[in-house]
């Protein structure tokens, strides 16, 4: 992991950790008749550590929380309970002025590039938005970074003028990568920023993506279901599975000395483009899909699908906490870590 | 050699807009045999759903098929009229899709919606049918089938919807199934299980399958041959070992290196093909993919290549072919497309600051 750079302006931090998520919970209440008091425990006690200049991999299947938390650590929903410090801040508590401060460090990339670019706005609106916003340099200064930030993700600055309908998918997600980079943010969220796109153009923004982060020194969040693209990208990966962490690593070991059985099974599902190495490889199939998570199962929330759990049991009975387990660096949450 | 069950040939649909024409399909020629899975690859927009559609001649407005020939067991579909045409669908070639959702009556319980399937051919009588749709849920792996006959689609996950499709469209035993980008829309461990299922289902019915899909990694799992799209072409075509071991053209090669691999550490940037696919109202000349090839030599500019032999049942529409691109050129492809000098403006510190 390289040391991260200070960009001049930030205070200088002994602190390698820019990013803590301690014990954080959100809820949603179900609404309407019949729901009893129940909500959709969307994120359900997640500790998490981004470090300065990493880029950390969030992965799972729909609906195991990841975009939650992401919404939740970019102060875009608040948090039902636990903090989340952003260089040395609890963003949780932050208001106002204090808060707007806060979000020019962090800026978020969105999955659908059809979606989160106004229609009614020019290119170059969307990206001044954000200059005028923090109100960053003077009006020349702010056109002609416009062009640069369009320059910067492969687009021609005479652009500006035009309309997001113009420009195909790729191009608008270029357009959502440089207008999340206008504020010069130190840390950024992409939610499947990738997935959405044609295999030829996902690779032009990945690649995209990992000059930004190393021209930049930029720490990442990147959330994906995709985890081939997760392994290529990110220094560290979480997997997360109905609202919890059951596994953290470095991006090597996740892979080769997984500890968890989710995190194994989830890893062998996916296909190879080799047919080679297709025909001897033997997926572990899982039983049934995800349970709903307004409604949990009690102990280990994997047990019911999981192949080595003891249920009934130690598995149905304890929770498992997230311990180290395996490499340096390790965590995984399960009573058998290592034994499936 | 098996039985060749159904044969394009030059196959050509078009599109007529107010804009032109829109050549989807453009001379397309290719077969499935018996039993085997053929994978169709390619981007969106490169015709592969068309093509699948043209078998069907499920070709949307303002679409038509302007000529070529399918050819399935010695009939050309093309000529049906719309009895033949109304037979020839589900009890011949079934077609399953994407959005298990989408694709279903919302209104009526699963297991009437495969007896209706059925019905509507006159392979099995009314009783038949009924005592039918256990049996290929049971097949097809939905748990408690019994049971779950008599629920709504919304009832069903993704997974279980994506099976019960893969049921009606087996239910008139059909000699091909076309599955366009079956497991797209579900999650990973949802999708190795209807993978598996595809694969068993294979081999004990002996369904000839055409896989639609842009994921490289899904062909190598599951089928035998494949076929690569560009632009309404074929632009490669062969067994999937040699084509995986050594694509010919650019495109195929780009198309391997541009995505990541799960089981492999972190070595390379990843190939991206630059620019974007080609306008079809409005299609380059020469090669249809010479404006976005890292290899690309005058003559493709101008003169279009043929599909030609390129190794044992390997075929391959370029002039320049992997094997004689050199090994800098290779390494240049993967090369940084960042703009350094823009971002070294950027990084200088802009006056000013938030909420002051």
């Amino acid at each position: 992991m390289q040391a991260a750079e200070k960009t001049p302006g930030t205070a200088i931090k002994a602190d390698p950790v820019l990013l803590r998520v301690q014990n954080v919970y959100k809820y949603f209440p179900l609404q309407g008749f019949g729901s009893g008091g129940l909500s959709v425990r969307a994120v359900d006690g997640v500790d998490l550590e981004i470090r300065r200049g990493e880029a950390l991999g969030l992965v799972g299947e729909s609906g195991c929380g990841k975009s939650t938390l992401a919404r939740l650590i970019t102060a875009l929903l608040p948090v039902t309970a636990g903090s989340i410090i952003f260089d040395g801040q609890d963003i949780t508590k932050l208001r106002g002025a204090k808060l707007r401060r806060m979000r020019r460090k962090m800026q978020m990339i969105f999955q659908d590039p059809f979606a989160s670019l106004d229609p009614r706005m020019t290119v170059g609106d969307i990206l001044m938005e954000p200059l005028d916003n923090f109100k960053i340099g003077s009006g020349r200064e702010r056109t002609q970074r416009v062009q640069e930030l369009l320059r910067l993700v492969g687009l021609n600055p005479n652009f500006n003028n035009r309309y997001p309908h113009e420009f195909s998918g790729g191009q608008r997600q270029r357009i959502g990568i440089a207008r999340a980079l206008a504020v010069n943010p130190s840390f950024i969220v992409c939610d499947e920023a990738v997935s959405a796109l044609d295999v030829s153009i996902a690779a032009q923004i990945i690649n995209l993506l990992q000059d930004l982060q190393r021209e930049f020194n930029l720490t990442y969040l990147f959330i994906a279901h995709d985890l081939a693209v997760v392994r290529h990208l990110s220094d560290r990966v979480a997997v997360m599975y109905l609202g919890k962490v059951v596994e953290t690593a470095g991006r090597n070991d996740i892979y080769d000395n997984s500890q968890h059985p989710y995190t194994k099974a989830l890893l062998s599902s996916i296909p190879v483009p080799d047919p080679e190495v297709e025909r001897q490889r033997a997926p572990i199939l899982l039983k049934g899909e995800i349970p709903s998570p307004v409604n949990p199962p009690s102990g280990c929330r994997f047990h019911p699908r999981c192949p080595i759990a003891r249920a009934p049991g130690i598995c149905s009975e304890v929770e498992p906490p997230l311990e180290p387990h395996g490499a340096v660096d390790q965590e995984a949450a399960c009573h058998f870590a290592g034994q499936a | 050699m098996a039985e060749t069950l159904l044969q394009l040939e030059d196959l050509r649909t078009q599109f007529f807009t107010g804009r032109g024409v829109v050549r989807a399909v453009d001379g397309v020629t290719l077969h499935v045999d018996a039993g085997e899975t053929l994978g169709v690859v390619g981007e969106s927009g490169c015709g592969k759903t068309i093509t699948a559609l043209s078998i069907l001649r499920l070709v949307p407005e303002p679409g038509r098929i302007v000529s070529g020939r399918i050819i399935f067991r010695g009939q050309d579909v093309t000529k049906m009229d719309d009895d033949e045409i109304r037979q020839f669908r589900g009890n011949d070639v079934a077609m399953i899709f994407q959005d298990p959702m989408t694709s279903m009556n919302p209104v009526t319980k699963v297991g009437f919606q495969i007896e209706e399937a059925m019905t509507a051919h006159e392979r099995f009588t009314e009783r038949l049918a009924k005592g039918r749709v256990i049996e290929l849920l049971k097949k097809v792996r939905v748990p408690a089938a019994e049971s779950r006959v008599k629920d709504y689609p919304h009832q069903f996950s993704g997974g279980m919807r994506q099976r019960a499709m893969i049921a009606m469209g087996l239910s008139n035993e059909p000699a091909l199934l076309i599955a366009d980008e079956p497991t797209t829309a579900l999650d990973v461990t949802v999708q190795a299980q209807i993978i598996q299922l595809m694969k068993q289902l294979n081999r004990e019915l002996g369904t000839a399958m055409m896989l639609i899909t842009h994921n490289m990694a899904l062909v190598a799992s599951l089928c035998q041959r494949v076929v690569v799209m560009y632009a309404g072409r074929i632009v490669e075509e062969g067994p999937v070992d040699q084509i995986f071991r050594s694509p010919q053209h650019p495109y195929t090669w780009s198309l391997l290196r541009s995505v990541p691999r799960v089981d492999e550490a972190r070595k390379d940037r990843l190939v991206s093909i630059r620019g974007l696919p080609p306008d079809l109202l409005n299609p380059p000349p020469g090669c249809k993919f010479h404006p976005r090839c890292p290899f690309v030599v005058d003559r493709c500019k101008i003169e279009e290549p043929p599909l030609g032999e390129v190794a044992a049942e390997q075929l391959a529409r370029c002039w320049v072919l992997m094997r004689n691109v050199k090994d800098e050129d290779v390494a240049a492809a993967k090369s940084s497309a960042l703009s350094l000098d823009a971002a070294k403006k950027l990084k200088a510190p802009a006056g000013g600051d938030a909420g002051r």
